[in-house]
């Protein structure tokens, strides 16, 4: 049987206590799937608001994969508290100086949000298929009118303004939810490598890069698995999006670590030797080199080249699974990194990351891809896609 | 903090003192009337509780106290009985990586910038000691040329401002009304966000419990008359503890005669633990 508790090596002068890493790899987790939710949103509101028409195949399709990662969202925390049939203590009587607490009005509030914009999105289809079906589906779809069905023209406009309304809503929810995640480790000022002024500004478009990453893929997989073309416009206006977006991610990096290196306040030293070694694969070779420097550069050069079709759609797809391997990447070299130097500035630990256990890799794997599971099934019973009757609204 | 952290506690208590009622209610209409007297006794204890006039027993009235600890380092030699006596009064888990309190060693030797730093969890201290239960230091610098050597008795601040009970997202971890930081054991959800914050290296997670867990200054014993383990066993007299309410108490003496100093006090956590004889290095 495996020990319950993993002592961290460790080199130079570290607190006893923090010989134990209590944060694991389910905490990296939580801030991915919660950045994946913000940057499906996005894209959806890139469409519902701003009226990007490429974005259309993907609008539908971001409204779910946001609720189906938002629902897990909070698994990976319930694994990993000692008592996890307390959480709700945290909602119940929540101690208002934490920025922990309000994560369940957060978490709560914007899936209400999620699944009401939903309701309006795919409410002509609810009807159709409750008129229609007279299965056990039928009575599902039925139950989900809410005892409406009025589809006309009134009622759709009706239902519009709803969702414009919602999705502008969701813009700042979506996005303080992330920013908000970001500010639980910025506002920590006893590790000189979390607690920065940028940091929730750096999950933020860190999130919205790896989200929309995320769509690009999920579109690009769902055509082919429904063996129909993939619309070029629409992965192009994902690429431009994801390409913006890095510009702004990998210059707030940038700045964040040059702040520290700068400013050279006490530990400095240790945070030097610690991002020259240690980190050096993980962050600079495989976060920011390979992740995030590789994918800006290619989709740099199939704008520059005007690249289009296949060669297109194959070249976003990989540099969307890039990004996506790039921001898991970022949270761990927070989450984990910011352990592995020592509150002393005066040592370094190295986590060691268990396969089996309730917080070890496999779990953490499939947290991180159960959302897809669920999505599927929801796909199944609301198809997003722009061909379908779902886009009455469109 | 103490203000922030109170009428959380105060807030908690009144909703579980209506949770209890609405439960009173329910269990009378459903005619079981053996449960209405149980939450009325809970919550007429609980209110008795908050109004903070005795505390945590009859005869201890915690708005009377402002405890306080020093640390005198000139004069601490590195025995470790201190953390010894912690690990037994405390229940603390019987392991060479998780403390309530310890003791650093540090070393300057001849010829040398660079200074030399291990407490008792350090593998050759504990190759030394031979057990994960008994501590030790080990003669490991008996061959080198020591320029300055010096011990420091480390434990939780119980900061004025505690960074443990601002983060905390359920009020588990609060400052009572005679200045220590606890952690309630029935409250804590096990999140580990107050270990994260502690700049000391304070807290940390008890796995058999599930729960953070930390130095209470002993709160069992000092609410009684009581010296803390580690003031108790100290042979030399290093750790000083007491009431700063009372003038002439060892705390206030300790404070008033020496240029005492805190840790990290750049963080703006006010700890309530003085020091007489550290170094620079020590933080």
């Amino acid at each position: 049987m495996e020990p319950i508790i993993h002592f961290a090596p460790y080199t130079g002068w570290v607190y006893p206590n923090e010989t134990v890493i209590e944060w694991s790899v389910l905490i990296a987790v939580y801030p991915y799937l919660t950045g994946l939710v913000a940057g499906a949103f996005t894209v959806s509101s890139l469409y519902q608001v701003f009226g990007f028409e490429r974005l259309k195949p993907v609008a539908h399709l971001a409204l779910l994969t946001s609720l189906s990662f938002m629902i897990f969202v909070p698994t990976p925390l319930l694994l990993h508290l000692g008592h996890p049939e307390r959480a709700f203590n945290s909602t119940i009587t929540p101690h208002l100086t934490s920025a922990m607490a309000m994560f369940g009005f957060f978490a709560s509030f914007y899936v209400a949000l999620l699944i009401l914009e939903g309701w309006f999105a795919y409410r002509p289809f609810i009807v159709e298929q409750a008129q229609k079906r007279s299965d056990l589906l039928g009575k599902f779809y039925r139950l989900l009118t809410l005892g409406s069905y009025d589809v006309s023209e009134h009622a759709m406009r009706y239902d519009r303004k709803w969702i414009f309304a919602l999705a502008v809503i969701g813009i700042p929810a979506a996005h303080g939810l992330h920013g908000y995640v970001g500010f639980m480790y910025g506002s920590l000022k006893s590790r000189e490598w979390w607690s920065s002024d940028l940091m929730p500004v750096i999950f933020l478009f860190s999130a919205i890069i790896s989200g929309v990453s995320l769509l690009a893929v999920l579109y690009v997989a769902s055509c082919r698995m429904r063996k129909i073309p993939v619309d070029v416009a629409c992965v192009k206006g994902l690429a431009y999006t994801i390409w913006a977006f890095i510009m702004v991610a990998l210059v707030l990096e940038s700045l964040e670590f040059a702040n520290i290196v700068y400013k050279g306040r006490e530990g400095v030293d240790m945070i030097m030797q610690y991002v020259t070694g240690p980190l050096l694969i993980p962050y600079f070779v495989l976060q920011i080199g390979i992740g995030a420097l590789t994918p800006l550069l290619w989709l740099s050069y199939m704008i520059w080249r005007g690249t289009t079709g296949k060669a297109m759609v194959v070249g976003v797809t990989i540099c969307a699974c890039l990004v996506l391997f790039s921001v898991f990447m970022m949270r761990w070299n927070v989450v984990i990194g910011g352990q592995e130097i020592s509150k002393t500035g005066k040592g370094l630990l190295s986590y060691h990351l268990p396969f089996w256990g309730k917080e070890g890799a496999l779990v953490a794997m499939i947290l991180t891809l159960a959302p897809l599971g669920l999505l599927y099934v929801l796909t199944r019973l609301f198809p997003p896609w722009a061909d379908a009757a779902t886009h009455a609204h469109g | 903090m103490s203000k922030d952290s109170k009428p959380t506690l105060t807030a908690r208590r009144a909703f579980l003192a209506k949770l209890g009622g609405a439960a009173t209610c329910a269990g009378a209409m459903a005619g079981a009337l053996a449960l209405s007297a149980a939450p009325a006794v809970s919550a007429k204890a609980e209110a008795a509780a908050a109004d903070g006039a005795s505390f945590p027993t009859k005869d201890y009235d915690w708005t009377k106290h402002e405890w306080g600890f020093g640390v005198d380092a000139t004069k601490c030699i590195g025995c470790l009985r201190c953390v010894e006596a912690c690990k037994r009064e405390n229940d603390v888990p019987a392991n060479a990586h998780q403390f309530r309190t310890w003791v650093e060693r540090y070393v300057h030797l001849d010829g040398d910038d660079e200074v030399h730093i291990d407490s008792q969890q350090d593998p050759v201290n504990i190759a030394a000691s031979g057990s994960e239960t008994t501590f030790r230091f080990a003669n490991r610098y008996k061959d080198a040329a020591v320029y300055k050597a010096f011990f420091v008795p480390k434990l939780c601040n119980h900061c004025t401002h505690p960074s443990c009970v601002q983060v905390c997202p359920t009020g588990a971890t609060f400052r009572t009304e005679d200045g220590v930081v606890l952690v309630d054991p029935t409250y804590c959800i096990g999140c580990r966000y107050c270990v994260q914050a502690c700049p000391y290296g304070a807290r940390f997670f008890n796995e058999e419990k599930g729960i953070a867990d930390k130095c209470t200054w002993c709160y069992h014993r000092i609410t009684k008359g009581l010296r803390p383990a580690c003031v108790e066993v100290c042979p030399v007299g290093a750790r000083i503890f007491g009431d700063q309410k009372d003038k002439d108490s060892p705390i206030s003496l300790f404070i008033r005669n020496n240029r005492v100093q805190v840790l990290k006090a750049e963080m703006g956590n006010a700890p309530n633990v003085f020091y007489v004889g550290i170094d620079k290095e020590v933080d």
